[in-house]
């Protein structure tokens, strides 16, 4: 069981949070602009890397805030956190 | 074996009384079950697993590969309990069951209990290694807790002869003891085992809290207590276990462990007659000293290196034991019950087999650390070509391993090794410097022979020498296995279950490993043992569960008018954590029955309904429209205040997510609601867009589905009902329009009313304070009488809402279907909104979609059953669609449905097919607005 820093609260049991995918991948700001294949990149692709990799969680049972984490999926450590509009590099 | 009078830790004076197999056996307090039934002359525990052969207790602790015995009796009894860890008292029930166990059938009986705690450090082991480790962390000032299996602190001490700083080492472990018990920020736990270690320092134990004391004298407590413990540095110090040595007939009751058999004279006083000692290194001639000096006969030590001339070899020729070199025990001779009578021992380069009596035989083949909660978290082993046993190599972060744990043997050497990493363990947790920590005390130079690189007895009888006693694994076995191109030692571990089991290998598999180097001529480094996975000790689920159970198991939600519903003998459907009344039986209607009175109350009178449970959200802030119309594929922002509009949102990929009613209560505030099931999920995704796309809009979101309870009153009387509980409120068609919300009081109650239909019958949901929700549900149900109002459950309205072709979300939809799909084309704006270009993808222009469309088949069909096109078909036979909600109507006088079918709407008025398993039924594909498609009963 993960213990997990929200930016926050501090850290928390992971029951409290909530898996939200790949970090920094943003609603494209004009999505008709784009083609079928653009459009399903956005939609269904999404980076399965051995390593550091940013990730998005939500405190659900807590302040109900999002978040970026940064996990090594390589050995499972939570290297630290951040807040949405901060960068990977502000992760602790 | 015998019990010695003055011998061991146990209790002479105090003797229990238990029973095995139905018989009653005495034992004395201190024993485990193990030892009491080896004090009475039971060496046989059972049969083994595959080829039905005696097997009889082994060693003295967990590596044990066949002591496991059934313990408890009823609903209490429990399987593969450890037999060196049951302790035996007065009125224990233990029967012979080593490899299969019984579950019982009812509930347990048992109360078990869960604790959480933090710490600095944790040590696992509370030998010298643990015990020093956890004295220096905590003199630096960390917190710590300790953590030991046995009932006493003391580890392998316990089990032996040791001398420490000159005196008895017990003396040490007692005083160590104490300054640990003494110190407020140390936690000794005993009769615990650490079973797990996972992510961030999380580690699991057991805790036997009550089981070692007969049943009538827990006083409530728990028989188990799981500790979930969150510890900033893992100290490993486990010990090692014991390797045994392969032969022919090694698996003979009698055949014990060297450490074991002096951990049985140490800890219990028990001794056997004569015993012959089979070793590959200097640690078994403790086990003919120790006999010796307890006057038990030893006729020799056999010894497979041609010349040992360690200090204890000395010691041992000293004391006059004859110490056969270069010699290997080949095989075992029976007694009558097939346990151990004797030994033939060979001489390696060659020579006649001689028999020597003896009724125990112990045996050592060196020492491997026990490294099972390092390999938990990932880490690596090497292979000690010195030592001759796998170490660990390198540390994963937050874990270390102190003493035979890591490697590192004797008494002296292990305290001084765990001191040495307690001090690392507090440093790393940020309490003092381990170079600046108490001097760490010395550790005599260890001056032990080399061991000899010895596994598998040559010349053995391939077909009886046992590599995995536990899974009934031989020579043969693996030979067979590793013939067959199974290369890997995880590969041979799945093909012949080597290492598997609830003993999990701890005695078999660095042999089997061993055995497939050879083979193969690979370095045993590269060949390796298979791995370690957790639990390091079996569990028992009860302790999983500890009090979450029954009703505790997941939180039961309620809303304020449930006591009634529960009064009049509602019947209760589980959605999410909430329950809701499913359908209301009078006398002995059975569901089909109440169904239809409560959907004919309905359409000709009035009916109501607690739609308490429907998710709420509070969309508060001046860009509150905005935002939802960014949610929403309909326009949210246009609503004037007091007014409602339906709405449906998608997720990125198009698909319907959600649905329901949005009301605006003033400019700035909006109340969303959500599907019963799907509100928290809502709530969630509302904030993800708000929090992490548009932080720029000035919105706050609020749950407040358990702020109010909700009355639907539906039915063409439900505007009499409305004038009777609320006379100031002007219900009429002009005054209050479909989609109208009002403040207004109600029953004496200051409500909110709005003219929402999910029946298309006239239809008034009252919102009041929740707490005040039983009030009005009774205000109304008095107010109703005069019209027969109907109180119905989620069964009603879902026939009700079918029969206008309203579909619900998870029922009609799956995630694969989209607005369009459902005909919502209408609702579908033409602006931006989440899912939108979803909506134009290749695959959603496809014209051979499934769309829903209504059907009417010849008798009511199975939800989810097939459609097709034609009654004549042969199998395989292509499906256009599925039936998705089927319902008899008492409006239509028949069965129907809805239905997801390909080209549905091109369809309606053609007729598919429904194969069932014994016939196929005729469906007729309408519109999904079966009932009033004009619309006509909406507003009475």
């Amino acid at each position: 069981m993960f213990q997990i820093r929200c930016p926050y609260c501090g850290p928390r049991d992971e029951p409290e949070f909530k898996y939200g995918g790949q970090a920094h991948v943003a609603y494209p700001s004009d999505p008709e602009a784009l083609s079928d294949e653009e459009w399903a990149r956005f939609l269904f692709f999404r980076d399965n890397s051995k390593g550091r990799y940013a990730e998005r969680w939500n405190h659900a049972a807590g302040c109900r805030r999002w978040f970026n984490v940064i996990r090594d999926t390589g050995t499972h450590e939570l290297v630290g956190s951040y807040r949405v509009g901060e960068q990977p590099a502000d992760a602790r | 074996m015998r019990r010695l009078p003055d011998r061991g830790r146990v209790d002479h004076g105090h003797r229990v009384s238990f029973s095995w197999d139905g018989r009653t056996v005495e034992g004395l307090r201190g024993d485990t079950l193990a030892s009491a039934l080896l004090a009475n002359g039971i060496r046989v525990l059972g049969s083994s697993v595959l080829m039905s052969r005696p097997r009889g207790v082994v060693g003295d602790g967990v590596s044990d590969p066949h002591a496991f015995a059934q313990v408890g009796a009823g609903d209490a009894t429990e399987p593969l309990m450890r037999m060196h860890q049951v302790e035996t008292h007065d009125g224990l029930a233990a029967a012979s069951r080593i490899h299969q166990g019984i579950l019982p059938t009812g509930a347990d009986p048992d109360r078990f209990e869960k604790r959480h705690a933090h710490c600095d450090v944790l040590v696992a082991g509370g030998g010298p290694a643990g015990l020093a480790a956890a004295l220096a962390a905590a003199e630096q000032g960390a917190r710590v807790i300790l953590v030991d299996d046995h009932p006493g602190l003391g580890g392998a001490v316990l089990g032996e002869d040791l001398i420490l700083d000159d005196e008895p080492a017990d003396h040490w472990v007692r005083h160590a003891e104490e300054r640990l018990r003494a110190n407020p920020d140390v936690t000794v736990l005993t009769r615990t085992t650490v079973f797990n270690v996972g992510d961030q320092g999380a580690v699991a134990l057991m805790e036997r809290v009550s089981e070692h004391v007969p049943a009538d004298r827990r006083h409530g407590r728990a028989l188990r207590r799981l500790w979930q413990v969150r510890t900033h540095q893992l100290v490993v110090a486990t010990g090692a276990t014991e390797r045994p040595l392969v032969f022919a007939d090694n698996d003979r009751p009698g055949v014990m462990l060297a450490g074991g058999v002096r951990g049985l004279l140490h800890r219990y006083g028990l001794v056997p007659d004569r015993c012959v000692v089979f070793t590959t290194n200097d640690s078994a001639y403790r086990t003919a000293i120790d006999l010796i000096g307890a006057g038990v006969e030893v006729p020799c030590v056999v010894d497979v290196r041609p010349d040992p001339s360690g200090p204890l070899v000395r010691r041992a020729r000293d004391l006059g034991i004859e110490v056969r070199t270069a010699s290997a025990v080949i095989a075992t001779d029976p007694d009558a019950e097939g346990a151990l009578a004797g030994v033939r021992i060979v001489g390696l380069d060659g020579g006649a087999e001689e028999a020597v009596a003896c009724d125990v035989l112990a045996v050592s083949g060196g020492w491997d650390p026990l490294m099972d909660l390092h390999h938990h978290v990932g880490g690596q082993a090497r292979w000690d070509a010195e030592q001759l046993c796998f170490v660990p190599e390198g540390t994963v972060d937050g874990l270390r391993l102190a003493g035979a744990a890591a490697g590192v043997f004797g008494t002296a050497a292990c305290r001084r090794d765990g001191h040495l990493v307690g001090l690392v363990a507090a440093e790393a947790t940020g309490f003092g410097s381990a170079a600046d920590g108490p001097a760490a005390p010395a550790a005599e130079e260890d001056h032990a022979g080399a061991p000899a690189d010895f596994v598998v007895v040559p010349g053995t009888d391939p077909v009886h020498a046992f590599v995995d006693q536990h899974r009934d694994v031989t020579i043969a076995g693996v030979e067979r296995a590793l013939g067959s191109g199974l290369h890997h030692v995880e590969h041979l571990k799945r093909y012949t279950l080597v290492g598997t089991g609830t003993e999990q290998g701890r005695t078999a598999k660095v042999n089997a490993g061993r055995m497939a180097a050879d083979r193969f001529g690979l370095p045993f480094a590269e060949v390796g043992v298979s791995n370690a996975r957790p639990p390091a000790q079996p569990v028992t689920f009860g302790a999983l569960a500890g009090r979450a159970l029954g009703a505790r198991f997941d939180p039961v939600r309620t809303t304020s008018i449930h006591p009634w519903h529960v009064a009049h003998g509602a019947v209760f459907e589980d959605v999410g954590q909430w329950k809701r009344p499913w359908f209301f039986p009078q006398g002995a209607e059975d569901m089909d029955a109440a169904v239809l009175r409560e959907c004919a109350a309905v359409r000709e009178a009035v009916g109501m309904m607690d739609a308490s449970t429907l998710g709420k959200i509070d969309v508060k802030g001046a860009d509150a429209g905005a935002f939802l119309d960014r949610l929403y594929t309909g326009v949210m922002s246009t609503l004037k205040p007091g007014r409602a509009r339906y709405g449906v949102m998608c997720k990125a990929d198009g698909m319907v997510m959600d649905d329901g009613v949005v009301l605006r209560l003033a400019d700035d505030r909006f109340l969303v609601t959500t599907t019963t099931g799907g509100a928290a999920g809502v709530l969630d995704w509302m904030e993800d867009f708000l929090q992490t796309e548009w932080p720029d809009l000035d919105v706050w979101l609020t749950s407040v589905t358990e702020q109010w309870a909700t009355v639907a009153v539906v039915g063409p009387r439900s505007r009499d009902v409305m004038a009777s509980l609320a006379p100031d409120l002007d219900a009429t068609q002009d005054a209050f329009k479909f989609m109208q919300v009002e403040e207004a009081v109600v029953a004496g109650m200051a409500a909110r009313v709005a003219r929402i239909s999910f029946s298309g019958e006239l239809a008034f949901e009252i919102s009041v304070p929740m707490t005040w929700g039983l009030a009005l549900w009774e205000a109304v149900f008095a107010a109703g009488q005069p019209f027969g109002i109907t109180p119905y459950g989620t069964e009603s309205m879902h026939v009700l809402r079918a029969e206008k072709g309203y579909f619900i979300v998870g029922q009609e939809t799956d995630g694969t279907v989209t607005p369009l799909d459902l005909g919502l084309d209408w609702m579908v704006a033409d602006k931006e909104f989440v899912g939108r270009r979803s909506l134009r993808r290749s695959d959603m222009l496809r014209d051979d979609r499934k769309q829903l469309v209504g059907i009417l088949p010849a008798e009511r069909l199975p939800e989810g059953a097939q459609l097709v096109e034609d009654a004549d078909f042969e199998i395989p036979v292509p499906m256009i669609g599925h039936v998705t909600s089927s319902y008899d109507s008492a409006a239509l006088g028949r069965p129907f449905g809805l239905a997801l079918v390909r080209k549905g709407r091109d369809r309606i008025g053609e007729t598919i097919y429904a194969p069932l398993a014994d016939r196929t039924v005729a469906v007729e594909i309408v519109d999904p607005v079966i009932f009033d498609q004009e619309g006509a009963r909406r507003d009475g």
